[in-house]
């Protein structure tokens, strides 16, 4: 159960994001999870959300998307998606391939955060972002 | 006061702490010319037995060889591994359930690692946490014991496909508790293709100086070594 500890560590990456644009409070996480980054997802959103009291993340949204296995198979000379995680063969050919392209991310791709107007002092192109 | 939602990208690794403090660790041991095995597998599967016999085995040998023993609360293993006469260090994690890159890099910040040939780390005994961080090891060694089951490969595959050698340990017993040896070798293999597997015991010494001599052809001078 080291989903804690990882938690923990989104939550700070995330807040700190969020601090370096001028922001205190975080409304989402997005985050990519491959099939082998070791990391179980429902551990992980219990701990995400006790790791989220009491700071710039309360009340956040863990968005998750899970990435699988892609391994490249080299009978076929493509890239193939694995059906599980326990045979690593090439769903088409059937060789057997240890090369994993995809499928040990654990990242933060993006953030959603609550962003203040009053301050006044947005470049243009932020406030153009913000439109958007 | 007006607010507004934006979206922002990040794109960062969740683990990018521990994987420049692995990386900056890999570097050193390279610079160091020291040779590092990490040791994983469920508790009980026989790492701090098969260790100390490794150790005992290559410090007769003359190499210079040196341990790191990850454990949740006690300091049994390092007391045991202490006995072959090697330098062994405790890391004692609390609760925490796996080693991760900063507990080995303070745990080394005593050692001269150049005085080694070989440094092995023992992982806390869990199949599932110590897969996702690295410690900058140039190899892993994953431990599956005979008294445990076949399936084990196929039930933790994160941690096998992570592992660089195989090793099916307590051999000996493998009649005793019908024990399928090329079952075992088949489901490694399925989840981590290519992967050598050796069979060892570290009670009668059956595969030790496969394991040995495996280990010697990792050093950069090995013609000054002999084969066990």
């Amino acid at each position: 159960m080291h989903e804690l500890s990882i938690a923990l560590s989104i939550v700070d990456e995330c807040a700190n994001e969020a601090l370096s644009r001028g922001s205190t409070r975080v409304i989402s996480v997005y985050l990519k999870l491959g099939e082998l980054s070791g990391v179980v997802e429902e551990a992980l959103r219990f701990s995400f959300n006790l790791a989220c009291e009491g700071t710039a993340l309360e009340g956040s949204r863990l968005l998750i998307e899970q990435v699988p296995v892609t391994v490249y198979c080299p009978s076929c000379e493509a890239e193939r998606v694995l059906p599980s995680i326990q045979v690593f063969r090439c769903p088409i050919c059937e060789t057997l391939t240890p090369e994993v392209v995809r499928g040990r991310e654990l990242e933060i791709t993006a953030i959603e955060i609550e962003e203040s107007n009053a301050a006044g002092n947005n470049t243009a192109g932020e406030l153009q972002e913000v439109a958007r | 006061m007006n607010t507004q939602p934006r979206l922002v990208e990040v794109r960062k690794n969740v683990l990018k702490q521990n994987d420049v403090l692995a990386r900056g660790l890999r570097e050193r041991f390279l610079q160091s010319a020291v040779y590092v095995i990490s040791l994983v597998s469920s508790p009980g599967a026989g790492k701090t037995t098969l260790l100390e016999r490794i150790l005992s085995t290559l410090r007769e040998q003359g190499l210079q060889v040196a341990a790191l023993v990850g454990d949740l609360a006690t300091e049994n293993d390092a007391a045991r591994l202490a006995r072959a006469r090697v330098p062994v260090k405790q890391i004692t994690t609390g609760t925490v359930c796996h080693l991760d890159a900063e507990m080995v890099e303070r745990a080394l910040a005593s050692w001269q690692l150049d005085e080694f040939d070989f440094l092995f780390i023992e992982n806390v005994g869990n199949l599932v946490c110590p897969s996702s961080y690295d410690l900058g090891e140039n190899l892993r060694l994953v431990l599956l014991s005979v008294t445990e089951g076949e399936d084990k490969p196929l039930k933790y595959p994160t941690i096998f496909n992570t592992a660089d050698l195989a090793l099916l340990t307590k051999v000996d017993l493998a009649t005793a508790v019908e024990f399928d040896l090329d079952q075992a070798r088949s489901n490694i293999e399925s989840v981590r293709p290519g992967m050598q597997v050796l069979e060892v015991s570290a009670k009668t010494g059956a595969g030790l100086a496969e394991l040995g001599n495996f280990l010697l052809s990792k050093l950069p001078n090995r013609a000054a070594v002999a084969t066990f």
